[in-house]
């Protein structure tokens, strides 16, 4: 009798299941390699960069003042000799400078200190603190010298600080992320740009304003309104104060992102105002075939013969000619921001520099461009004439590059996706959100639309996707964005293991909303009872699944779960919602998973009405306040 | 006997004459639709230097170089665009420059032409409808159907008060009057209340016997719980009620009744004080000022509707003084001043008055006597 064979038979619905289970364990295999290089190696050693990112030129030009982002200090750099002479420690994550009048002073933000650091330029300490609103970023003093103007991301306004006195004396409302300022040359207007739009209407084009302020009343006395705008970073001002350059980005979020091919992701352009074009402008600075992403430094020249823009997503300046720009834009009666065979008639040059390149500076002569390298903590020094780089000054950074930094300039660059169009800073910028809804699903116009979420801290808070169709981080940076977003070339599996390094480095940043002694305000404590609470005011039960630490527990306040919260829109093809984690969801507006709520109110006032993402119905006006002021401080 | 007699009516219609010329006198130039008003019935007004805005039933119009601008609801621009066309209240933040405006759907901000607005659906305002809003420092005081609303311009917090944390019986506030020490709220049917800005703590001016919603004895305090406006000016407060106005020092209640002042109604839709002894009174039946002393009363005449000035002095002697143009109506919703000069509201235009500076050379009496 013969033994008996086992049967190794497949039948043929497992058969058409293999290729799906092979692909289930190929992730699953590269999810395990690309595990964030602390998990695979113990303790991860992590160099201490400087991360130049904003420059300030005293008036002769010899001396050049250097913010370094991660290692919270200023280097003061001697121009004439390209070396570094000086440090100045000032406070955390700063993030702009700006030199007073008579150049005694220099002004530096404290972007995580909620502070600007008055530092003496002669014996180069810092004299005086100043506090600040939220994430104060951009600053500039006013002509007299008399009055600070600092621009606040996160409250998304600007301080106006008497500098006599020190005390802030009012707070002027800004756009959302309210981030650069610039004076004109008359002294009379100061600039605010704005990197997050304004909150408007669901599904609809974005719009941000260039603010404007009266320096003689210290007013905002107009806004200029930018359509289809989301993202504006450096403003800078002809020394004739007629032609006005503001970087910005163009997205296109309203279209499916399976419009890669198309061009239709992100314009990259310039808008230009002030009397030598009138009425605002905005003008495309990428070509047909290849794009120049994150416009984000500018500078014009003193004889306005150019404007150069660093273009912080393709590692590269972009140099204009301002007399053929002007013609173009006289020429032109229609708009013209998509018409990507414009600029060929005024970009004269692509000067490539470092990585990450972001503020510039020119000397005073007008002679040399300094570039801040943001991600290789150096200058590169480009000849304003020739548009050649001539030189790169050694900031004296680490001269490793670790997991962590390979990561950072993979977060930043733009190289891995088709035409060099965006990278993952484009839709989370400085590493944050880009306050949008967008298509991203290749379904159809308007279906499955998502809010940018926040990458604070991630770890533990798997799996991603708003449908949490992602397992881990891996499968998020790889598979997701390199083949689906970049429609490009792949990373290499170091290069994704960096990334994911880096993703899950990133940190939290301060919460405002909390007492400095841990302690909650009274308002805080009752939400924080209503957050806990397992029955209704009329003591019903409220199922466990309904509670609101149900869901939202755990160290990051998500457990990790799909589920239907009664929050799907006929447009999404399923209800079922990845609980997304609460840790400053202050900051993150808008909410829900399509961005449908533009407040944290409104997801309860508009968007709860039977009580399925948690029982809210019960509580009076006052209660849902104090609920809010609790999940502020998460 | 006789010579003392004389002399007697001799100072009184010394007085009287003096009275009636050292009494504010106006040329009005009247609004309406007809000349850009968005709407007739103006609830509030509010000037900011030479811009004059104006809250109507039907829009929120400004005023400025001889031009009109109306703001009113966008349907596609939602909370980017006026809450609601029925502006029932305006206030100046001084120090930006942004216009708060109440309505009678939420709260809007209006900061160099950019609108943003608060409901109680996408922010923590207790109530849609606004019936009065003020400016103090980095806070928007709100007086709302539903109680009263304090938003920190700074974080975005929103306080809420009413009867869960403060005296505050009935939650119909309707006017709120913010300064540095002290915020006082009119409380429709429950007095005034009063904030203390050091100690955070409330406290309520009500019917001293609490019996009756109104005061039994003359100046004992408050005239009636049915309270319209408050103004809070110098230390003193002044409040305006359906049955007559007071003014409060802090210490001591002055009641101001139709019957024994020169109010021409005891029926009052705002009070607005200018210092401790001055304030203008707005009626349903003219607009009136008391210098701490003597009244005016502005209005068209209520029978004739030809334009109309009395004057009443201290000891009640009363006059009229011919005028060639009055306010657009006698109903009168508020007031605000430009210089010398006034802004009034009614409830059928705007009307500017503008100051004539030699009141003594034109203010002509034509009639007099006592009430």
């Amino acid at each position: 009798m013969a033994a008996r064979t086992p049967n190794f038979e497949i039948s043929h619905a497992a058969f058409r299941q293999l290729p799906k289970l092979v692909g289930v364990l190929a992730v699953t295999l590269l999810a395990i390699a690309a595990r964030p290089a602390s998990k695979q190696s113990g303790a991860l050693l992590k160099e201490h960069y400087l991360s130049p990112i904003e420059m300030a030129f005293s008036p002769a030009g010899h001396v050049l003042y250097v913010v370094c982002q991660d290692s919270d200090e200023v280097r003061v750099v001697d121009a004439d000799s390209a070396k570094v002479v000086g440090s100045i420690h000032v406070g955390h994550v700063p993030r702009g400078i700006a030199l007073s009048p008579d150049a005694r002073r220099l002004y530096v933000t404290n972007a995580w200190s909620d502070t600007v650091s008055v530092i003496d330029t002669t014996s180069r300490e810092v004299v005086q603190t100043l506090p600040t609103g939220f994430e104060p970023t951009g600053v500039v003093a006013d002509k007299s010298g008399a009055t600070l103007y600092v621009a606040n991301r996160l409250s998304s306004d600007i301080s106006v600080i008497d500098l006599t006195s020190g005390q802030e004396i009012k707070r002027l409302l800004a756009g959302r992320g309210a981030s650069y300022l610039a004076l004109s040359p008359d002294g009379k207007w100061i600039y605010c740009t704005h990197i997050y739009p304004n909150p408007g209407a669901i599904r609809s084009e974005p719009d941000s304003e260039i603010t404007v302020i009266d320096t003689s009343t210290r007013r905002v006395v107009d806004r200029k309104p930018l359509h289809n705008v989301a993202g504006l970073f450096h403003v800078a001002s002809s020394a004739d104060g007629k032609l006005v350059a503001v970087a910005q980005l163009r997205p296109k979020n309203l279209i499916p992102l399976a419009h890669v091919e198309h061009g239709a992701v992100f314009g990259d352009s310039l808008t230009l105002f002030g009397d030598d074009v009138g009425s605002p402008v905005q003008i495309p600075v990428d070509e047909l075939d290849r794009y120049y992403a994150l416009p984000w430094g500018v500078a014009i020249t003193p004889d306005k013969s150019k404007i150069f823009l660093t273009t912080a997503g393709s590692q590269s300046v972009t140099a204009i000619d301002v007399p053929q720009l002007l013609k173009t834009v006289r020429a032109r009666r229609q708009p013209f921001a998509n018409d990507l065979s414009a600029s060929a008639e005024y970009v004269t040059a692509r000067i490539p520099v470092g990585h990450n390149p972001r503020g510039l500076a020119l000397s005073p002569d007008g002679k040399r461009l300094y570039v801040a390298n943001r991600l290789d903590d150096t200058l590169s020094v480009i000849d304003a004439r020739t548009e050649k780089v001539t030189s790169t000054i050694d900031l004296g950074g680490p001269k490793n590059v670790d997991a962590l930094r390979r990561g950072e300039r993979l977060f930043y660059t733009a190289d891995f996706s088709f035409q060099g169009q965006f990278g993952c800073a484009n839709c989370h910028l400085d590493a944050t959100i880009d306050g949008l809804e967008w298509d991203l699903e290749p379904d159809g116009f308007g279906k499955d639309i998502v809010d940018n979420r926040s990458l604070e801290n991630l770890a533990g808070t798997e799996p991603f996707k708003w449908n949490g169709g992602n397992p881990d981080m891996p499968t998020e940076c790889g598979p997701r964005t390199e083949k689906f977003f970049f429609r490009s070339q792949s990373f290499t599996q170091q290069q994704l293991t960096d990334l994911v390094t880096f993703v899950y480095s990133l940190p939290y940043r301060p919460n405002r909303y909390r007492l400095a002694n841990g302690e909650l305000t009274p308002a805080q404590e009752r939400g924080k009872s209503i957050f806990e609470r397992t029955a209704t005011k009329r003591g019903a039960a409220i199922s466990e699944a309904n509670q609101c630490t149900y869901c939202h527990s755990g160290p990051k306040y998500t457990n990790q779960k799909e589920i239907d919260a009664g929050t799907g829109k006929l447009t999404d093809r399923s209800p079922v919602i990845d609980v997304p984690q609460l840790p400053n969801v202050a900051y993150s507006a808008p909410y829900l998973h399509d961005g449908s709520a533009k407040s944290l109110e409104e997801i309860w006032t508009v968007y709860n009405p039977k009580d399925t993402h948690g029982v809210t119905n019960d509580l009076t006006k006052d209660e849902l306040n104090d609920l809010i002021e609790y999940l502020k401080t998460l | 006997m006789k010579t003392k007699s004389w002399f007697a009516l001799a100072l009184l219609v010394t007085a009287s004459l003096a009275a009636a010329q050292d009494m504010p006198m106006f040329r009005w130039e009247n609004f309406t639709t007809a000349n850009g008003l968005p709407d007739n019935h103006v609830y509030s007004v509010l000037v900011d230097g030479n811009r004059i805005w104006v809250g109507t039933d039907n829009g929120l119009g400004v005023y400025e170089n001889g031009m009109w601008k109306t703001f009113r609801p966008n349907p596609d621009l939602k909370e980017h665009s006026l809450a609601h066309q029925a502006v029932l209240s305006l206030a100046l933040d001084k120090n930006t420059g942004d216009v708060w405006a109440g309505t009678m759907g939420g709260l809007s901000r209006i900061s160099a032409g950019r609108i943003d607005t608060y409901t109680q659906l996408n922010s923590g305002l207790s109530n849609d409808i606004v019936y009065g809003v003020g400016v103090q420092g980095d806070y928007v005081w709100t007086a709302t159907a539903a109680g009263a609303s304090r938003l920190n311009t700074h974080t975005g917090q929103w306080s809420l008060y009413n009867a869960f944390n403060t005296p505050m019986y009935e939650i119909w506030t309707y006017s709120v009057s913010p300064a540095e020490d002290k915020v006082y709220y009119a409380v429709w049917g429950g007095g005034v209340l009063e904030y203390d800005q050091k100690t955070e703590r409330w406290k309520d001016y009500n019917d001293p016997d609490g019996e009756t919603e109104m005061v039994v004895m003359k100046d004992q305090g408050l005239i009636h719980e049915i309270t319209t406006s408050v103004s809070y000016v110098d230390k003193i407060l002044w409040v305006a009620t359906y049955f007559g106005a007071s003014r409060y020092d802090g210490r001591y209640w002055h009641n101001f009744l139709q019957k024994d002042s020169g109010l021409p109604s005891n029926f009052l839709n705002q009070i607005k004080g200018i210092d401790a002894d001055r304030a203008w009174f707005s009626t349903d039946k003219g607009l009136a000022y008391y210098d701490g002393t003597n009244w005016a009363v502005y209005r068209p005449a209520l029978d004739t509707h030809k334009p109309e000035m009395l004057v009443r002095d201290a000891t009640g002697n009363e006059k009229k003084i011919a005028v060639q143009s009055a306010p657009s109506h006698n109903y009168i919703l508020g007031v605000d001043f430009q210089g010398d000069d006034l802004w009034v509201a009614t409830a059928h235009g705007l009307s500017h008055g503008i100051r004539q500076k030699s009141s003594a050379a034109v203010a002509k009496v034509v009639s007099s006597g006592k009430k």
